[in-house]
């Protein structure tokens, strides 16, 4: 960053007005969108049977919320500058609770979900405390926790897949199918607008975007940095625990392990979606579309006689070119200043 | 190794004296033209710079020096029609990024590009271990390499001690050495090279200077040709042999050094006729008018300090780098671990226990001299940096029109060039950026304003600008208190000057001894008193 503003010889092109976007611009916001859109448009005239089908549609909607909802609670802690490496984690160790309090302990299952938002609650605080208190890297903290969580879920479980877990709560979450698309999404939905109001017209979004650029003139500048970034981290939890008990309501139950596979599809979401619809921040309608983008991606690779490895090339070859991307338009923003 | 520098110019054809008409220039370009987006940036630049010569190049922000260096650089594109010739042979351009080492040219820019957790042997040699393949470096010969080639230069620097722990002068010598030895490499025998410094003095106190000085003039009688960046233009007299003025990306004139006084100097770089400097006019008085006190303040280098600001008063403070006087803003606004007293308006605040966050609520606020790392946030718009403030404040919606309103009438009010507030703040020159990073915490109406180094790589024009809201802000009713180490700035700027030495005021100077000259001598005697005693 050093003594890039010195620099006479950019102001000549900085005069120009950039009031209307240029077509480059726009094809960056939106170009997310267009990919998604002819990725459905291939699949639907390979198997036009298969993949066109309301049914396919709902099931790519619905079963893919527990992924945005994850995707969404890394965008507190991301834009504040940090890594939550413990949300997959989190989600599980949610899962879990909420499965083994209402199915083994007979707790009313609004309660046991409770205890996991609290518990998610909790997890981030002593994320974001370790953090501050005693200044340790984010990527690091959360590397430590998670894996301390993931030990904790197989102490609960005894590794053990745990089932039966209260109708009431299935039906709230896949039951009901308004426009013929599972409750979930819905609630996906919401996370996403709420998140866009907080990150994008609150006071306080700014805030967090000021730390996460620039931390040292947001100190200087009075804000309470270890309070947002502790906040952030919080909110990350309790999201990570929201997935989770959305999670038990698509199985209907919870097992150990397998919520610990959606850590990189969610970062992978969330650095893809930060390259559109607002290029260069990441924000939750991207998040969003980048998480169906991916989807139907791969179903429809699967529909097409594709096995599941398909998966692991997509997401992670998402994460490495997203990055790719927002790395290539960021040198492009300097060398044009 | 002692032989080698000599060798090279031994071998030279023709050790031609400075400044014969036979003298090749080691470096030439010829009607160089630049343009971005309709806005011309260089226009039919002339520039050569002759063996052996030290070649002064100065000129407002936006003047074009960055452009030239830079396409000499191979960052730019210059427009057909542009000539460089190196050594008197036609090179084609625009040149490839990197090629500037191949024809022996070597740039130090202000950063210096060091890497502080490595040792002073291990970046002089950054360079070298690119190219090389070996599978053993001997870290202990390395070493006594880097001491032979430190002694060449007549330079005390250990080459085993960490970069991070060596002072500024050093780091400076050490990037300029290490500059040095790679243009020499390229060269090899072919010729003398061009080093170019990039406002390498802009950080460095008075007396570091004089050794980079020494440096200069040694790698220029080696016979290369010196590029000399700066701001300063008494540094620039003093050690070129010629000076060229650009203005407006036109070369006003290329003249021997000598030839040309300082203020017509001044007078070319800024186009204008100079007209005399106002002189403040006696402030405030102190006690009971004091806005600001501050008692027993001891925090980094500070030990044990107390002062006051009146209200509407400018107080500048001052010492040489390192006798801790730049500490005193960020201390008194909690941004340190300190100890000792503020009273604002009567009211005490424990420094100890003092934080940014208390310290804005309270009505100070806090303009520290990196701009870009600390005041402002580089990659986000002039709207976001002014709206800093206002994000503090909750409401359930910010009014983003609103915040876009009241950025654009900011912009226009402190005169910030361009006048556009979409832009990102990393693209305005520095001066604009400083005077965006002042009306954020101006519109915050504080009562304690604290200021380092407010014009630090700000060019003149600006500087007259942000001196101007700077003496405004304080007839206001506003304390200003200004730390910095350009006394020529305190001069013009403070009713009242502090001299800190070793951590201790040792001088307050009111009135008529608020001079350049008095501030530099107190500087010294203070330190040298200080030193005795301590």
């Amino acid at each position: 960053m050093n003594g890039r503003g010195h620099d006479p010889s950019q102001e000549g092109e900085e005069r120009q007005g950039r009031r209307l976007p240029s077509l480059a611009a726009l094809s960056e916001r939106f170009g997310l969108l267009i990919a998604w859109a002819l990725v459905t448009a291939i699949f639907g005239v390979l198997e036009p049977r298969t993949f066109l089908t309301q049914a396919n549609f709902s099931t790519i909607l619905g079963s893919q919320a527990v992924l945005v909802v994850l995707a969404l609670g890394l965008l507190p802690p991301l834009t504040a500058g940090d890594y939550d490496l413990s949300i997959a984690a989190m989600l599980t160790l949610s899962a879990v609770t909420i499965a083994h309090l209402n199915v083994h302990l007979h707790w009313p299952i609004a309660i046991a979900i409770g205890v996991a938002l609290i518990t998610g609650a909790v997890v981030g605080m002593v994320n974001g405390l370790i953090m501050t208190v005693f200044e340790v890297d984010s990527l690091i903290t959360t590397l430590g926790t998670g894996t301390v969580l993931s030990g904790v879920v197989l102490w609960i479980t005894h590794s053990n897949t745990i089932s039966g877990v209260s109708n009431t709560w299935v039906n709230l979450v896949v039951g009901a199918r308004p426009l013929g698309v599972p409750l979930e999404f819905y609630y996906g939905l919401a996370l996403a607008f709420l998140l866009w109001y907080v990150l994008e017209f609150t006071a306080l979004g700014r805030r967090l975007l000021v730390v996460g650029r620039g931390r040292t003139v947001a100190r200087l500048s009075g804000y309470h940095v270890p309070r947002l970034r502790v906040g952030a981290m919080v909110s990350s939890g309790i999201i990570g625990a929201g997935a989770g008990a959305l999670y038990v309501g698509t199985l209907g139950g919870a097992d150990p392990t397998s919520g610990l596979t959606f850590l990189l599809p969610a970062f992978a979401a969330a650095f893809l979606g930060a390259t559109s619809i607002v290029p260069g921040r990441f924000n939750p309608w991207g998040t969003m579309v980048a998480v169906y983008f991916l989807v139907t991606g791969i179903t429809g690779l699967v529909i097409l006689g594709m096995e599941s490895f398909v998966q692991d090339l997509f997401y992670g070859g998402a994460l490495v070119i997203a990055v790719v991307l927002s790395q290539v338009a960021r040198r492009r923003a300097q060398a044009s200043s | 190794m002692e032989g080698e520098l000599l060798n090279d110019h031994e071998l030279q054809a023709s050790p031609a004296p400075l400044r014969t008409s036979a003298t090749v220039p080691v470096v030439e370009v010829r009607h160089l033209s630049k343009t971005f987006g309709g806005e011309r940036a260089l226009i039919d630049v002339h520039f050569s710079v002759l063996p052996g010569e030290i070649h002064g190049l100065v000129g407002e922000n936006g003047s074009g020096k960055s452009t030239l260096i830079k396409v000499l650089a191979g960052f730019h594109v210059p427009e057909r029609g542009s000539e460089l010739l190196v050594d008197g042979r036609a090179v084609p351009l625009p040149l490839r990024p990197g090629q500037f080492r191949e024809l022996g040219m070597a740039f130090v820019h202000q950063d210096l590009a060091l890497i502080p957790s490595l040792t002073a042997a291990e970046n002089l040699y950054l360079g070298e271990l690119v190219a090389s393949n070996r599978w053993w470096i001997s870290w202990r010969a390395q070493q006594h390499r880097a001491a032979g080639t430190f002694r060449r230069y007549g330079l005390r620097i250990d080459p085993g001690a960490e970069v991070a722990r060596l002072g500024q002068v050093e780091r400076a010598l050490l990037a300029i050495v290490r500059a040095a030895e790679e243009m020499r490499r390229a060269r090899g025998t072919r010729g003398s090279g061009l080093l170019l410094l990039d406002e390498p003095t802009a950080f460095l106190p008075r007396e570091g200077v004089d050794r980079l000085f020494a440096l200069m003039r040694q790698i220029a009688a080696g016979g290369a040709g010196v590029v000399f960046v700066s701001h300063h233009l008494d540094e620039v007299l003093e050690v070129t042999d010629r000076v060229t003025v650009l203005r407006d990306g036109r070369v006003v004139a290329t003249s021997l050094t000598a030839e040309v006084s300082h203020e017509r100097l001044v007078e070319m770089i800024i186009g204008r006729r100079l007209e005399g400097v106002p002189r403040p006019e006696a402030g405030p008085i102190a006690g009971d008018g004091a806005l600001m006190a501050a008692e027993g303040v001891t925090a980094g280098g500070l030990e044990n300090c107390s002062l006051y600001v009146g209200r509407g008063e400018i107080v500048g403070v001052t010492g040489l780098v390192g006798s801790g006087f730049s500490e005193l803003p960020y201390a008194l606004f909690g941004a340190r671990r300190a100890r000792g007293t503020l009273a604002l308006e009567g009211r005490r605040y424990d420094l100890g226990s003092l934080r940014p966050a208390q310290a804005v609520r309270v009505g100070i606020a806090l303009v520290p001299a990196d701009r870009l790392a600390a005041g402002s946030v580089a990659d986000l718009s002039v709207v976001d940096n002014l709206s800093l403030q206002v994000f503090r404040q909750n409401g359930p919606w910010l009014d983003r029109g609103r915040l876009r309103r009241e950025a654009g009438q900011l912009v226009r009010r402190f005169d910030v060039r361009p006048p556009d507030p979409d832009l990102t703040y990393q693209s305005l020159s520095g001066g604009n950026q400083q005077k965006v990073l002042l009306a954020r915490w101006l519109r915050t109406a504080p009562r304690l304003l604290l200021l380092d180094e407010p014009t630090i790589g700000v060019d003149v024009g600006a500087r007259e600008q942000i001196f101007d809201l700077i003496r405004e802000t304080a007839a206001s009713g506003v304390a200003v208190l200004c730390s910095s180490a350009d006394h020529e700035q305190l001069a013009a700027l403070c009713h009242r000057v502090y001299v800190v030495a070793r951590g201790r005021i040792v001088a307050e100077l009111r009135g008529d001894e608020v001079t350049e000259g008095r501030i530099a001598e107190r500087c010294l005697i203070g330190s040298w008193t200080e030193g005795r005693s301590a």
